[in-house]
């Protein structure tokens, strides 16, 4: 177990470094200039910014620089925000996207396998078909839409109970989290909840559960013990990579909900060629998305026994 | 077998129900614990509503995060916001957009210099005094060529200032002398007319050397690391978050602050999410733009029109190379559109002007307004005239057909719209084909750098309330004119109205310069942009500036219900 996970965890070392160099160069190539702004500056001041930043060096000397001081955990100076560092940047505003992440990857993964498993029960039937149709909407409709509808709707709500029921944006008490966090969530619980259900139906009449029958086993403890257990497995692959999705993906959400989420400044970063933020946000990210895959592979073999890791 | 499946299915169902109650209450207690940790932060947005007449406080929306508070760098419209409320120059504009003393309590400007004398209670908000040094380290640090100041050019009527500013001669060098704590003397590189009103602009603003160089690079970064001396202070500051502003207890003019506290609660571009907070109380104030404006329009709200005084054009390629270097060819664009048209049955929001001239209609004359005094040229769409002179642009350029123009535009729904709009009118009056190369901020700008373009739609906002501001925008040295415009007789202009002291001679520099730009097709004017926005009922005394911090709440007041 510990010799695989190290071994993972090597795998995830080098994965990055590639994350890493495909980005840096990737990035240089984009057409644009990092340095311009509105107002034109003169050669003199360009050639002293470009110095502050090191743009002034060939490109693969920019790249050993920029890697030598990666190694050391530092991320550099931000181009738009000239007096922050990335490292700054990314400590404040990582731990807002990953509570509201977490938030809604829990609401997505509770309700994922209490509807996934409710519609397998009820396969065929009407709770069935309202809630696949209500999970084809949630799949095909983007989180920025839900997010528009939701924000309408606290507003409406406000508005006629004549007090705040739920804040409309920010952040910083439970009451803000609420909203933005069950609209990041929809998507990811609609795709659980279909996965779930077809995991629970293919189970259904498995061997081991006529077996577990025949045996007179409570049908409870059938399901809890033998369907659920088993059926849940797919769930928990997925999980993962969801929650660095989710925790990445949520800058419509953080920007619409004015959430200092650490999504916005990823975004702005591409859109203002701040290198430094861009390289340290997609590092950074690459480097959770790669951890979450390796704990999810991990949990794997707790909850499956079948499951060896060699 | 039936039935069976029916009971097994119902203890299931019970069972899923277990479940779910459990979830409900993990979920409930997973968010109590960061909820108790918000409370002892006690930082969060949206607390209060958008009035607090208890506590003398309101609560405001920014844009975005104020990127730069360092006022030596500072170069963007949101941190000018910020540094308006918690500094001051040594002059500043009042409620009536007039000069009025800030640090300098007296001052004397003649064609050498300027002497200042600043006031015996200006304090630092450490206690203090605010000192003439203080200025000196400053404007030395803006020209110091190792802080690579974007706005160092706002500094160069002082002496020597380039030359600093390029390396040339050491920081010492720089005409800006201390005589003693408290009188400031100001040589000038040449006689100014408007050196008063740089004084009030941001780059001009004092900072403290020994807090500055303790801070190590740092300085503006968070609220304590940086000293005010304006009305207010940042008390509290969560990047992306909350800025909360309070009254500057050391600020010598407190008869002038009539709010204790100015929070900015919320930080996001999403139009109508501003819009949602405005209607659920949670702002003071909220811009209208084309995203929300209808919504805004069905709620009945009495809408305030404000110009920013920006004014927007067709900036043309005069490159050598290029097909609108010919002038034919740019008349006959110019004579092919029609900015009433667009502005009136295109863009169609409230406070935006056809534009007409170079020098929006805000602008300073002699005595009144200089488009008062100096109307702008009459322009009326003549497709006859048009064709004409495309014929002839045809003949000179040697063409059988026109190839596509490139016209190089923004991603922004105005923009969208105004590119439209040329692509179909050039297509439909002079059977032009119109390219448009929609491009994100720093590659429109990397573009129009390097003149990969054959039109641009340009903008530009006055840096100070001067014509000039505006009136040496094409001359063949100044960096931001992207389509290297070139000509001796438009240069000649702005010389004289850089050098000259006397308003008429001035004035009558920019009308020649208006006429030029007329005349030459340099740009085509499409419109002075109009800001719409609605405030709270309760809130007076909200200025907003086209020079300045906009939006400014320092003379804010909350009016007593009913």
């Amino acid at each position: 177990m510990l010799r695989y996970a190290l071994k993972r965890l090597a795998q995830g070392i080098v994965t990055v470094f590639f994350i890493a160099t495909a980005t840096f160069f990737g990035m240089h190539s984009v057409p644009g200039d990092p340095l311009a702004n509105d107002k034109a500056m003169s050669d003199r001041i360009r050639a002293n910014l470009e110095a502050k930043y090191g743009l002034d060096k060939p490109l693969l000397t920019q790249y050993s620089i920029y890697m030598g001081n990666l190694l050391e955990g530092d991320f550099g100076i931000s181009y738009t925000q000239e007096n922050r560092r990335v490292n700054d940047i990314i400590r404040e505003h990582f731990p807002v996207s990953a509570t509201l992440g977490i938030l809604a990857i829990a609401f997505a993964g509770l309700g994922g396998v209490l509807w996934g498993a409710l519609t397998a029960l009820y396969r065929n039937r009407l709770p069935d078909l309202v809630i696949m149709l209500l999970v084809i909407l949630g799949i095909s409709v983007p989180s920025f839409v839900f997010a528009a509808l939701g924000q309408l709707l606290l507003v409406n709500l406000n508005d006629q109970f004549g007090f705040s029921l739920l804040p409309v944006a920010g952040w910083g008490t439970v009451t803000h989290m609420l909203m933005p966090s069950l609209v990041l969530g929809l998507g990811t619980m609609a795709y659980l909840t279909r996965l779930m259900r077809s995991s629970m139906l293919e189970i259904v009449n498995a061997d081991f559960i006529r077996t577990a029958k025949s045996k007179g086993l409570p049908a409870t403890r059938i399901f809890t013990h033998h369907q659920l257990r088993n059926a849940i497995l797919p769930v928990i692959t997925v999980l993962g990579p969801s929650i660095a999705a989710i925790t990445t993906g949520g800058f419509v959400v953080e920007m619409l909900f004015a959430i200092p989420g650490l999504g916005r400044y990823f975004v702005q970063a591409v859109q203002q060629l701040d290198y430094t933020v861009i390289m340290g946000t997609t590092v950074f990210y690459g480097a959770f998305l790669v951890f979450m895959v390796i704990v999810v592979d991990l949990l794997y073999g707790l909850i499956d026994p079948r499951v060896r890791l060699e | 077998m039936a039935s069976n499946t029916i009971s097994s299915t119902g203890l299931a169902v019970r069972q899923l129900g277990l479940f779910a109650f459990a979830a409900v209450a993990g979920l409930a207690a997973l968010m109590w614990g960061p909820n108790l940790l918000a409370n002892l932060t006690a930082s969060a947005s949206g607390a209060n509503s958008a009035v607090d007449a208890a506590n003398n406080a309101i609560t405001v929306l920014l844009r975005e995060e104020p990127p730069q508070l360092d006022s030596t760098r500072s170069t963007d419209q949101v941190s000018g916001v910020v540094l308006g409320h918690v500094m001051e120059g040594l002059l500043r504009y009042d409620e009536n957009n007039a000069l009025v003393p800030g640090m300098a309590e007296s001052w004397r400007i003649d064609t050498e210099g300027a002497l200042f004398q600043l006031r015996e209670d200006a304090r630092w908000s450490d206690g203090q005094p605010v000192t003439a040094h203080d200025f000196v380290f400053a404007w030395r640090l803006v020209l110091d060529p190792d802080n690579a100041s974007e706005y160092a050019f706002i500094l160069y009527p002082v002496k020597n200032a380039e030359a600093v500013n390029q390396g040339l001669l050491p920081g010492d060098a720089l005409g800006v002398r201390a005589l003693d704590d408290r009188t400031l003397e100001v040589d000038f590189e040449r006689p100014i007319a408007f050196f008063d009103k740089l004084t009030a602009f941001s780059t001009y603003l004092p900072m403290r050397q020994d807090f500055y160089e303790a801070m190590n690079g740092g300085y503006g970064a968070d609220a304590d690391t940086m000293l005010y001396n304006g009305p207010f202070v940042i008390a509290n500051w969560v990047h992306g978050q909350s800025l909360d502003m309070r009254r500057n207890l050391y600020y010598w003019n407190q008869e002038r602050i009539r709010l204790d506290r100015i929070n900015v609660g919320y930080v996001t571009s999403d139009a109508n999410t501003s819009l949602n907070l405005f209607k659920d109380d949670k702002i003071v104030l909220t811009s209208l733009t084309p995203e929300n404006l209808t919504n805004a329009l069905e709620q009945r709200w009495q809408i305030h029109r404000f110009m920013d005084g920006s004014l927007f054009f067709l900036e043309f390629n005069h490159r050598p190379n290029r097909l609108t270097r010919n002038l034919n060819l740019r008349k006959a664009l110019y004579l092919a559109q029609d900015p009433n048209e667009l502005v009136y049955k295109v863009i169609k929001l409230p406070g935006y002007l056809p534009g007409a001239s170079l020098f929006p209609i805000f602008l300073d004359g002699e005595q009144g307004k200089f488009r008062d005094e100096h109307p702008a040229p009459t322009h009326r769409m003549d497709l006859d005239a048009a064709r004409r002179h495309l014929a002839l642009a045809k003949a000179e350029l040697d063409l059988e057909e026109f190839p596509p123009l490139v016209v190089l535009t923004g991603d922004n729904p105005v923009s969208n719209v105004q590119s439209e709009y040329f692509q179909a009118v050039f297509k439909k009056n002079l059977g032009l084909d119109i390219k448009i190369d929609r491009q994100i901020f720093k590659q429109r700008l990397a573009k129009m750098t390097s003149g990969d373009f054959d039109i641009v739609l340009a903008g530009w906002g006055p840096d100070y309330n001067d014509a000039l501001t505006f009136g040496d925008l094409f001359a063949s040295w100044n960096l931001n004119n992207r389509g290297r415009y070139s000509n001796p007789a438009y240069d000649e202009q702005v010389r004289i109205a850089q050098n000259a002291l006397d308003g008429k001679t001035r004035m009558a520099a920019f009308a020649e310069i208006q006429r030029i730009v007329h005349e030459d097709v340099v740009i085509i004017p499409s419109y002075e942009r109009g800001v719409a926005y609605v405030t709270h009922p309760r809130v007076q005394g909200i200025l907003r500036r086209v020079v300045g911090a906009d939006t400014d709440y320092t003379n804010a007041y909350i009016v007593p219900e009913g």
